[in-house]
């Protein structure tokens, strides 16, 4: 290892380089931790919510039960097919970046982008029905029966949990636009597409998380509670 | 001997990252860490004279027992202020914003941050965070504590909670990109030859930390989050009408809360060993022990934070739980005490400023981590729960403990920040004036509380006023001194006597650069072929008189 | 510094494979809440979905072929988000336990039975 680096040989520096790294390698790992960092703060963020998930739904189980009754769990299922798809679409458009294929990467970011969207469209949809059936917590609430008090609790969270969800795919969906008007002006290569990567790991941890709010919110069983 | 492309002390280049480029521009949209370092000092400084204003306003209303001062509605608006002031916009960004910000890349020889960017949209989060705060402030403020326990926050309160929970929110984001940031760097950016057991325990420090910002921070983001949605939206998460449960929201508020405490220390704590290595010209009594204890802390620290919660319907037996883990918590505290303690011993000490520092902080930290003891048992905290034992015992902490080590480690590195020395014999002065005037004002709070005075309260019953008089009159003697520091250093930085790169003659990487630094820190990339504090071999002698 | 591959490469039939095989883990998770399994329907549940997640990170996200590091960061955020629901659940589980109470109440302060 040579003693006195030479601070910038200009002219071998790849225009992505930045100037405080060595070589793309190590500014790539570091990109890389930076963003599995980003998302453990995300677990533990998303984490809070499923704390309280747990604890009241161990101690209202009946109304939770009702509540989820209430949830169309076909358009569930359907926007877990959707996201899942979309994470399909991501792995491939950063397999696309990784063998320098441009127009592919293009491709698939904007069918993620689609599915993303066609997600949003169908949450859409959702809340507009839990407004319609005064569902939404607050003042305008109604429910049923006996369990109104923790139903209420049990939409909070649903709102709550699915909301900010949604606003993560509100963000994720400019940022792959943008990725994708980059990917078209030639951007990316192999040597460099960590910008796609990265916004790779984003999007499945967005999946994921879709991944345990369907069963917890949407499948919560009807038989009796215990 | 290190880098051996270090020549014997040329003199300073006219270029530094000072002035190699002025204007406003230049500093408002730098990716340098040690200008983004500089603007956070800027900007912490303007939030503990706010904070410290509130302070003071406490302190005057309690020289007498009867509220006569301010409403009782006022006067918890001035505690909620000052405790979320002083906790989330000074102590938790304090020394690694500062600090740790200027420090790291020049201790690990590397010429910035892993993410300069994200390092500057850190400050700016900070700021949006801090107007956020201070839009609530303008508005009257806010009256909750700076703990916003529901259902007060969510329901009662008609006072600004959700933006001052949306201040706290956002600079929330701030310390985890901080965080994030100081990782990223520690295990990428190390220079050749620097391994882990080489790094400086200042490093270790801020690494712990960084792991307590990254998984603790976002709990407290999300849970303020929901305080803002249950009292503007209306959803019913801790409300106790709809059968939701206020104790879930402390749960929630003390898991990143009680790790936060350890925020605030750890970097005081590693200041503390690198100003104990260079004062006393030798290496830290068992740096391996010291450098793990503090990710135990980081890491235990995470499993006691019901020892806030033994008197609000927290089950006894989880009590009992988290009172054994407190337990445990104070032992790689007590670890370092011990070994600083060690370093010292025997040590060639010269008594300087942040020395007087650095051996106040082990004394005051001591009385504060001891009472935490007392605190963490279960049978005895349910007396002196919501009393000034439990203020006195955590300013003991934060002020006796974290703002000392932060001052200590201003004025240690003073010189390389700046390239000026600042007047030692001032520096000693404000030293002792702040170690009598803390003393003064908050060892009789232990004796209040151990008496029963709540804490909160704007009237207090008479025979408690002579120790609150000598508290408020210890108060005015600490600003004094906190004061003098603002106006010395404030004028070294234009009269001070020029610096050269190592006054203290202290082991560090950050020693070999000019001070004031290159923008890029180093002209030639440092080798480390040495273990950290490799005293016995230090040929120069100490410039600083 | 490691000379690390620059980016592994994956094979899209792999990718394919485990979009399958999420697909299927949702049609089970479906069926799997027609049935009652008493007490291990959340287990259940949980399960499927964890066995999903596996999936994604594994392999969408290239946790297979990650450094150790990156598999530790990973590793410890559940295992943090684990402790906090834990540590706050394990309060609900204690209260009312301890005889410290005449009376047997709710989190929120109604009278109870006997459990």
């Amino acid at each position: 290892m040579s003693e006195a680096m030479a601070h910038h040989a200009e002219a071998d520096r790849h225009p992505a380089l930045a100037h405080h790294f060595e070589g793309l390698p190590e500014q790539k790992e570091a990109a890389g931790l930076g963003m599995w960092l980003f998302l453990a703060q995300e677990v533990m963020f998303f984490g809070g919510l499923f704390t309280c998930y747990t604890i009241y739904r161990n101690l209202y189980p009946a109304a939770f039960a009702a509540g989820s009754a209430h949830l169309n769990w076909k358009l569930g299922a359907f926007n877990t097919a959707v996201l899942i798809g979309s994470s399909l679409t991501m792995a491939m458009a950063v397999h696309a970046a990784a063998v320098g294929k441009r127009r592919q990467i293009v491709a698939y970011l904007l069918l993620t982008v689609a599915l993303g969207s066609v997600f949003l469209g169908v949450k859409v949809v959702e809340y507009a029905d839990k407004f319609h059936h005064h569902l939404v917590p607050g003042e305008h609430f109604r429910f049923e029966g006996p369990l109104a008090r923790p139903a209420q609790i049990y939409f909070s969270l649903y709102f709550a949990m699915t909301g900010l969800h949604a606003l993560h795919m509100i963000i994720g969906i400019p940022i792959l636009l943008t990725l994708a008007v980059l990917a078209h002006r030639g951007r990316y290569s192999a040597d460099y597409h960590a910008p796609v990567e990265l916004t790779g790991l984003y999007w499945h941890f967005v999946d994921i998380v879709w991944i345990f709010l369907f069963p917890l919110l949407y499948l919560i069983p009807t038989h009796a509670p215990h | 001997m290190s880098a051996a492309a270090v020549l014997p002390e040329p003199p300073p280049p006219k270029t530094n990252y000072l002035n190699v480029s002025y204007g406003v521009k230049s500093w408002l949209l730098t990716t340098d860490h040690k200008r983004i370092a500089l603007l956070y000092m800027a900007s912490i400084t303007v939030m503990f004279a706010l904070g410290g204003t509130f302070a003071a306003l406490i302190r005057l209303e309690l020289v007498t027992p009867p509220g006569d001062l301010f409403q009782a509605e006022t006067y918890n608006k001035l505690f909620t202020l000052h405790g979320v002031i002083m906790v989330f916009f000074f102590l938790i960004p304090s020394i690694p914003a500062t600090l740790g910000n200027f420090l790291i890349p020049l201790m690990i020889g590397a010429r910035d941050l892993a993410f300069p960017k994200i390092n500057l949209l850190s400050w700016y989060l900070f700021m949006a965070g801090a107007g956020f705060a201070a839009w609530s402030l303008i508005n009257g403020g806010v009256d909750t504590g700076w703990t916003f326990y529901t259902p007060y926050s969510t329901a009662f309160s008609n006072t600004h909670v959700i933006s001052a929970a949306m201040g706290a929110f956002i600079a929330g984001f701030s310390s985890i990109l901080t965080g994030l940031n100081f990782i990223v760097t520690i295990h990428k950016m190390r220079a050749p030859g620097l391994t882990w057991f080489r790094l400086p325990l200042f490093v270790w420090a801020h690494y712990a930390t960084s792991i307590i910002m990254i998984l603790g921070t976002p709990v407290i983001a999300v849970t303020l989050m929901l305080v803002m949605v249950e009292r503007g939206l209306h959803l019913g998460i801790f409300n106790p009408a709809l059968g939701g449960d206020p104790v879930l929201f402390q749960h929630l508020f003390w898991f990143y809360s009680h790790p936060a405490v350890y925020i605030m220390i750890l970097p005081s704590m590693g200041v503390i060993s690198e100003v104990v290595a260079a004062m006393a010209r030798k290496r830290i009594f068992g740096y391996g022990i010291v450098a793990m204890s503090s990710l135990a802390i980081a890491i235990i620290g995470f499993l006691v934070w019901g020892h806030h919660m033994f008197v609000s319907g927290q089950s006894v037996y989880a009590g009992m739980v988290f009172s054994a883990l407190s337990f445990l918590v104070a032992i790689p505290s007590a670890i370092k005490v011990f070994n600083w303690t060690a370093t010292l011993y025997k040590g060639s000490v010269s008594y300087d400023t942040p020395t007087l520092y650095a051996i106040g902080f082990i004394g005051l930290f001591t009385i504060g981590g001891l009472t935490g003891i007392f605190l963490a048992a279960l049978g005895l905290d349910v007396h002196v729960h919501d009393t000034y034992f439990v203020v006195a015992h955590f300013h003991y902490i934060m002020v006796g403990g974290a703002i000392m080590g932060y001052l200590g480690g201003l004025h240690f590195w003073w010189p390389k920040i700046t390239g000026r020395l600042y007047p030692e014999a001032w520096g000693r002065v404000a030293a002792l004036i702040v170690f009598a005037g803390f003393n003064l004002t908050f060892f009789p709070q232990f004796i209040l509380g151990y008496m029963g005075m709540p804490r909160r309260y704007h009237a207090y019953p008479e025979e408690f006023q002579v120790l609150n008089v000598m508290s408020s009159a210890g108060a005015s003697i600490l600003g004094l001194g906190y004061l003098l520091p603002f106006a010395y250093l404030g004028w070294s930085m234009r009269y001070g006597r020029a610096a050269s790169a190592n006054p203290w003659g202290a082991k560090g990487l950050e020693w070999q650069a000019a001070s004031p630094p290159l923008t890029e820190n180093f002209e030639v990339q440092p080798v480390v072929r040495e273990e950290a504090y490799e005293y016995a071999h230090a040929p120069q002698e100490r410039a600083v008189v | 510094m490691s000379e690390r591959h620059q980016s592994h490469v994956v094979s899209p039939l792999l990718y394919l494979a485990v979009f399958a095989s999420l697909m299927v883990l949702t049609v089970v998770t479906v069926a799997a809440s027609r049935f009652d399994f008493g007490p291990w329907n959340t287990v259940v549940a949980l399960g499927i979905a964890v066995v999903k997640a596996t999936l994604v990170v594994f392999f969408f996200m290239h946790l297979k072929w990650s450094s150790r590091l990156v598999r530790l960061m990973a590793a410890a955020a559940f295992m943090w988000l684990a402790l906090l629901i834990a540590g706050a659940y394990s309060d609900y589980l204690g209260r009312g336990r301890v005889n410290t109470a005449v009376e047997k109440r709710s989190p929120t302060g109604a009278l109870l039975e006997d459990r």
